[in-house]
């Protein structure tokens, strides 16, 4: 179903339901719709409180353990609840062996912000231009926006690897954020191109032949009517930097170079690992990005038809 | 920038006699819809200030690479990354005359396809639950964002933990109602089968917030007056999904198919935390091998040629898939 015969659809219903007859049975249907019988609430509930039990619970053993001490998390009978709540664990987990995990905490952190940075001063004027303008060549440069979309770091490494040591830029802050930036630009030209798309041409009519110049039009006019489109590519962006893995891995050999995500892997397969730091680390880690994907739930329905269902 | 009307570059769509959709979302106005005039080369020298840095950052750190990726896979390339000239074809033959070259292609192939399959059919059901009114709805939407959000290596590593022998809590859980016998648990990632199929889980359950939101999207757009019509109809509620709203999602989960298939296929962090410490190939999909290839041999130009594998693997998989799903992309 394409969405000129999903549109033409609903303006058929559109032209329809005004109609006197099958007006009175279906606001008649929608009354009964809300009152949906107790019963079917409660089931509806418990469903709900099924799937948030499942979505949870690798996080809840995740912080459980964040507050359990080594002898409890490595204990042969373990407890599912913690016995005692080890607190100190979240200052301690920072002096660790296994990684310098404060630099790599920074490092995180300057690779997100910058690459976010560069994805938005990039992306916000092809966004625009390719929304509102025709040129030669647009249909190529979208073309080329869907192509990236369709790659990722992980299939390039191996030719990233090669062409940033070329350039002296391996194990280095500067080159994850230009990769950063680069695989997830097409996402942000791509939602705030709808949201550009979306304003109504009168808009920016009006305000030319009002003596707007085209830099007035975008800041004053479309810039917070699209202000929502452009919040869902920066946090989009911000969380996938943040949780990036695969070019990290090879990119940056140095221990305190590596973001978090690539530092915890050490973890894995030691002689006696410290489960309960790596997972303090880890809820530190997620709660920030859950929190500003939560931010965004409203718009991540609305900004994904935006993006992709088209 | 010029105020002043210059016909040839005016804003895309101004001249449309179109009456523009109202209220159907404002996602597929085909954005530059009629604009008077054929636009010139002159058009092409004012948009470069807007799309340059765009193109300047796609060319450079994408397109380049993946040339710089197909040159190396001719190459014979040094431990310490020395380039020693050309050697044709010889990597691809190193990679295709690896003993475990078609078990690892196949494992592939299982890993995409049931990873996917499994997630869009578990999340259609999710998405159902959600689209239902029910007091506490908004938590547990905002709840299934979670693994999306969450780092995949973090959430992985918290599995890997649940599963080791003795002391991890979900091996215990097993015990505890009886799935397992001994006591002090299975080596489930130990065991390349097991490790394989419990990082088939995990696949599963981070690739359910994405499609689900998606599906969320597509139910939304299903017209309500449609459903009511076919409960007037006498229809079932189950014959009211697969002939009224299942077809209406078509858009949105050819969409979520071909993103998840693109994810999954490139997923790396579950099977390097979940196999990557047991030895052997027993556990390996292609993008595993190619880090292998990089990370502990060194072999940059197998790797490569396994790169352009992967590559190529990938198009024709988004080839076959637009050509038999045609999802409704329109730029």
């Amino acid at each position: 179903m394409t969405v000129t015969e999903t549109r033409a659809m609903l303006s058929v219903d559109a032209e329809r339901s005004p109609g006197g007859r099958d007006r009175g049975p279906a606001r008649k249907r929608r009354y009964t719709e809300d009152q949906v019988p107790l019963g079917r609430v409660l089931l509806r509930m418990l469903a709900g409180l099924v799937v948030l039990a499942i979505f949870i619970l690798p996080y809840t053993i995740m912080f459980f353990g964040s507050v359990k001490t080594k002898a409890q998390i490595r204990s042969v009978d373990p407890t599912y609840f913690p016995t005692e709540w080890h607190w100190e664990n979240y200052i301690n987990m920072w002096s660790t062996p296994e990684t310098p995990l404060p630099q790599n905490l920074i490092s995180t952190i300057v690779i997100s912000v910058f690459a976010t940075l560069l994805v938005l001063l990039v992306a916000l004027p092809a966004a625009y231009y390719t929304a509102r303008f025709r040129f030669p060549g647009r249909m190529v440069f979208l073309f080329l926006v869907i192509v990236t979309q369709m790659l990722q770091p992980a299939v390039l490494t191996s030719g990233l690897f090669r062409q940033f040591a070329t350039l002296g830029l391996i194990d280095t802050w500067a080159a994850m954020i230009f990769i950063n930036a680069a695989f997830n630009l097409s996402f942000a030209v791509w939602i705030m191109h709808s949201f550009f798309a979306g304003i109504p041409k009168e808009v920016d009519e009006a305000a030319q032949i009002d003596g707007a110049g085209r830099l007035t039009v975008l800041f004053r006019i479309n810039l917070p009517l699209v202000w929502p489109g452009i919040v869902t590519a920066i946090v989009f962006t911000f969380v996938a930097c943040w949780n990036e893995f695969a070019a990290s891995l090879v990119i940056l050999s140095t221990a305190g170079n590596q973001p978090l995500s690539v530092a915890l892997t050490k973890f894995v397969g030691q002689y006696e690992t410290s489960w309960q730091y790596v997972f303090g680390v880890s809820i530190v880690a997620i709660v920030p990005v859950v929190i500003l994907f939560m931010l965004i739930e409203k718009r991540l329905v609305g900004g994904l038809t935006a993006g992709s269902v088209k | 920038m010029s105020s002043t009307t210059d016909t040839s570059s005016n804003p895309a769509g101004a001249a449309s006699g179109r009456p523009r959709p109202g209220g159907a979302g404002r996602a597929g106005n085909a954005p530059g819809g009629a604009a008077r005039g054929k636009p010139g080369g002159r058009d092409l020298v004012k948009a470069l200030p807007w799309i340059a840095p765009a193109l300047a950052l796609i060319l450079g750190v994408v397109l380049f690479p993946a040339g710089v990726m197909f040159f190396n896979s001719t190459r014979d390339i040094s431990q310490s990354g020395v380039d020693k000239g050309s050697v044709g074809f010889d990597n691809y033959v190193e990679v295709f005359s690896f003993p475990y070259f078609w078990p690892i292609f196949l494992r592939t192939i299982v890993w995409v396809v049931v990873v996917v399959v499994f997630t869009v059919l578990i999340s259609l059901g999710i998405a159902q639950i959600l689209n239902k009114a029910f007091p506490g709805r908004r938590i547990v939407r905002l709840v299934v964002i979670i693994p999306w959000a969450a780092s995949v290596v973090m959430t992985t590593m918290v599995v890997y933990y649940g599963l080791e022998p003795y002391f991890g809590v979900i091996n215990k859980f097993l015990v505890d109602v009886g799935l397992i016998d001994t006591p002090e648990g299975y080596g489930w990632t130990r065991n390349p089968m097991t490790a394989f199929i419990w990082s088939i889980v995990i696949a599963i359950f981070v690739s359910l917030p994405f499609t689900t939101y998606t599906i969320l999207a597509g139910l939304a757009t299903v017209p309500s007056d449609t459903i009511e019509a076919a409960k007037m109809d006498g229809a079932s509620p189950a014959r009211t999904y697969f002939t009224v709203v299942l077809p209406q999602l078509r858009g949105a989960l050819s969409v979520a198919v071909l993103i998840n298939i693109i994810n999954v296929f490139n997923s790396l962090p579950i099977l390097k935390v979940m196999t990557g410490s047991i030895p052997g190939y027993d556990a390996d999909t292609i993008m595993t091998m190619i880090f292998k290839y990089i990370q502990n041999q060194h072999k940059v130009d197998v790797a490569s040629a396994l790169s352009v594998v992967a590559f190529l693997i990938v198009i024709v998989i988004v080839a076959v898939y637009v050509k038999v799903v045609k999802p409704t992309r329109e730029v």
